[in-house]
């Protein structure tokens, strides 16, 4: 990011801070947390900040416009001394719901590969074929067999050349607004919510649902039973969110004595039996008719297709989160309604209806109204702030609002245009 | 407050004020030296120590965990309180460990039975308040299946390393994980083992008993040998073979992974030198950037050396594919970890106890 693009967003981004600091939400037991910042064009991240008051912690905001804004869930005796001496009290739970970790088929529509260095971009299901197509063709010349898929996951390496400037290492993965994303993502929130509320007795008043600012959703549960769990126990709650480690004696499914009738799960049960046997099963005559062929064969074939079972329906029953987030303890996190410089969106609390929440136009919170002249190169449309944009030609210019501009130069496939005048500049 | 009979506390001696029960009965430590009356609880006392060094449960002479006569349940008290003194005489860890461990297991099987007594409810209320005012487990009861809030259990249950105290694979309802006695009880045997411990650990030095130094000294020496010894197979565990046959076949191996292997290795006290050629045929490779990082994770630079993960940690990021021999193990460093053979020599024999439990939280 050119230093001209930079202060265009510290610029937005102030005016942002200035106009709604109060509305940045004070964290609770502020005293005891462990805050840290971003800059744009600063490498790394300062952090170990101790905030007395909200009034520090706004002074903090004013003085350094931070492009990212963290607060740890943690509460710690000495939150500005290092890691092993802040002397760790607790913790709030957090989940991180990632559109990026549903794989969904329709991120091959969206997700391009931005070179950050000359910004050129594309989509990058080409590259990763294109990647591939190479891969094959070196591997032949080497006599060598073996494939491995080209996704999302692999992009992005440090040696990857840009196409366009041909630098190494700059090569990035970026996702555009995608409504199904966002709609398959919101599901994963509220099958979140439902286990924390119905099944691990979480009262709905400790908890809160974040939209990331860019393609996710944060879950902060505020419950003060949960606060002291240490990193092993926070693992174990996310691998019973995610029904990951299930094994068949837990449904009454024994390698040696075969299926204990009474202990299998039922539709009707409550907790993740019930989800479980709802998914596994479908309806209590399928039920039955599976007990009944299973208990015809043998105690280990039972078994082993319960295994199966297990592997088969587990994504569906389960919430899909991140559980190294929700395992860590000493992890700072995106302040609520702070922005995100990944897309210059706001990380924004979902209250009310959560099908009527649009992230894409109600965590647009930069300039609407003004407008600057900026050089795309963008392959599809996108929407955003309830507005269609694209696709832009390399190099094309575009009049677009501050909030468009902005995310586009977040998200590396803008710049500001030669002639543009930056507004709201200092 | 508990308030305990003598029954209880010859169920549960720890919860006995030590100082105040040997001074009600008018004894002075010496006299256990001497005194042929004190005898039967000074061997009481020197079984129960030695049971636990053999792995398992000293067995009381309780029926149903009632007295049959009062001298008994006096010798009962009194032989799990002499025993701590002479563990404190012998001033080895090992024994500390091992008879907490040992009288946790004993308790544990008092509190179970206390828990599903359906005659006498005041046996559960007795047992529940233990769990409450020792532990903090306010527990519920439900048709004798005992429900316990989540966090409260995932306190306790943290220390387990087996899939069956997984959350994941207990019943939940409505913030509740719902037990049977025995899995509640055992659910919280590593808290009392460190109370027991905690209580021994605070009990005050004695002076050498004239006449018990043959005693102290076998007890000594039985610790001594029980210090463990291991030796290695030398075979690397299948999560680390599949990541460094990622790395042979060209593909790309998560950070997560490289930090395994690379932990692991140098754990294994492989120097970087040799480990950074293992990472060559990756996608990314760069040798300047993985010799940084690999003295960077050794504690070379930086000053902070780094761990190899937990199994738990790695199955959590899916580079956990464990084999029949993983079990039971919670690193993958302990993989083919074997106790030397001398070590198996030690097995004491006794009629008074039961055989071990497997599974023991580390």
């Amino acid at each position: 990011m050119n230093e001209r693009d930079i202060l265009f967003l510290e610029s937005a981004f102030k005016k942002y801070y200035y106009d709604h600091i109060s509305e940045i939400p004070v964290p609770d037991d502020i005293l005891h947390r462990e805050f840290g910042y971003q800059k744009l064009g600063v490498k790394g991240m300062t952090r170990h900040i101790q905030v007395k008051d909200a009034g520090q912690m706004r002074v903090m905001f004013m003085k350094t416009v931070p492009s990212d804004a963290y607060c740890s869930n943690s509460y710690y005796s000495f939150p500005n001394l290092d890691m092993r001496e802040k002397d760790w009290r607790g913790a709030d739970l957090v989940f991180d719901i990632d559109a990026k970790d549903l794989n969904l088929p329709c991120r091959r529509d969206h997700v391009l590969a931005v070179c950050e260095t000359c910004g050129c971009s594309r989509m990058e299901r080409e590259r990763a074929e294109e990647e591939e197509k190479k891969k094959k063709k070196k591997k032949k010349k080497e006599g060598k067999e073996g494939e491995r898929g080209a996704g999302e996951e692999g992009a992005g390496g440090p040696n990857l050349e840009c196409g366009s400037c041909g630098q190494a290492g700059r090569v990035r993965p970026k996702s555009l607004p995608c409504k199904e994303c966002i709609t398959a993502s919101k599901k994963q929130v509220a099958l979140l919510n439902r286990i924390l509320r119905d099944e691990l007795g979480v009262e709905p008043d400790h908890m809160s649902t974040y939209f990331s600012g860019n393609e996710g959703f944060h879950v902060h549960v505020s419950d003060p039973r949960f606060r002291e769990l240490d990193a092993r126990a926070r693992s174990d709650l996310a691998g019973y969110v995610m029904l990951s480690g299930l094994v068949p004696e837990a449904l009454g499914v024994h390698k040696t004595s075969g299926l204990d009738r009474a202990e299998l799960p039922d539709l009707g049960q409550k907790g993740w039996r019930g989800r479980f046997a709802k998914a596994a099963f479908g309806s209590k005559t399928k039920r039955a008719e599976t007990i009944s062929e299973m208990s015809k064969t043998s105690s280990w074939a039972a078994y082993a297709r319960f295994e199966g079972i297990i592997r088969e329906v587990s994504g569906d029953v389960g919430a899909r989160i991140d559980a190294q987030v929700t395992g860590d303890i000493h992890r700072i996190f995106r302040m609520p309604h702070t922005i995100n410089s990944k897309s210059g969106m706001l990380k924004t609390a979902c209250t009310g209806d959560a099908d009527s929440f649009d992230p894409y136009a109600d965590a647009v919170v930069l300039d609407a109204d003004e407008t600057v002249s900026v050089e795309c190169g963008c392959p599809v449309r996108f929407g955003l702030g309830r507005k269609r944009f694209g696709p832009y030609k390399a190099g094309e210019s575009a009049e677009l609002p501050v909030y468009a501009a902005a995310y586009a130069i977040c998200k590396g496939f803008g710049r500001l245009a030669a002639n543009a005048t930056t507004v709201n500049a200092d | 407050m508990l308030v305990l009979g003598k029954d209880e506390k010859a169920k549960y001696p720890f919860l006995a004020d030590a100082g105040k029960y040997l001074q009600e009965y008018g004894f002075e430590l010496p006299q256990f030296g001497t005194d042929p009356i004190l005898k039967d609880i000074v061997d009481k006392a020197y079984e129960r120590v030695m049971a636990a060094t053999s792995g398992s449960v000293y067995k009381s002479g309780l029926a149903d965990g009632r007295a049959v006569q009062d001298r008994m349940l006096d010798v009962e008290i009194l032989s799990f309180l002499f025993a701590i003194v002479l563990i404190k005489l012998a001033n080895r860890h090992t024994l500390v460990r091992r008879f907490a461990l040992s009288e946790a297991r004993r308790a544990e099987s008092y509190l179970a039975g206390d828990l599903s007594d359906r005659r006498d409810r005041s046996r559960v209320d007795m047992a529940r308040r233990i769990l409450h005012d020792l532990f903090g487990l306010k527990v519920e009861m439900r048709d004798y299946r005992y429900l316990i809030p989540v966090p409260d259990y995932l306190k306790h249950s943290s220390v387990f390393h087996e899939r069956e105290w997984k959350l994941v694979n207990r019943q939940v309802e409505d913030g509740h994980v719902i037990l049977k006695p025995d899995k509640t009880v055992r659910l919280i045997r590593h808290a009392l083992t460190t109370y027991i411990s905690e209580k021994i650990r605070d009990s005050p030095v004695p002076d050498m008993i004239p006449g018990l130094e043959g005693m102290v000294a076998e007890l000594v020496a039985v610790a001594d040998k029980l210090t463990p010894a291991y030796e290695s197979t030398g075979e690397h565990p299948p999560c680390i073979k599949h990541a460094i046959n990622v790395l042979k076949s060209g593909e790309n191996l998560p950070h997560s992974g490289r930090f395994m292997l690379a932990t692991f290795l140098l754990a294994r006290g492989q120097p970087v030198e040799e480990i950074a050629p293992l990472f060559k045929n990756a996608p990314d490779y760069s040798e300047r950037v993985t010799m940084y990082q690999l003295n960077h994770l050794s504690g070379r630079t930086g000053g902070v050396k780094y761990n190899c993960p937990s199994c738990d940690k790695l199955r959590t990021q899916n580079l956990c594919f464990a084999v029949p021999e993983c079990d039971g193990i919670i690193t993958p460093l302990q993989f083919g970890r074997r106790r030397k053979a001398a070590q198996h020599e030690q097995q004491h024999q006794s009629s008074d106890v039961e055989p071990a439990e497997e599974g023991e939280p580390a």
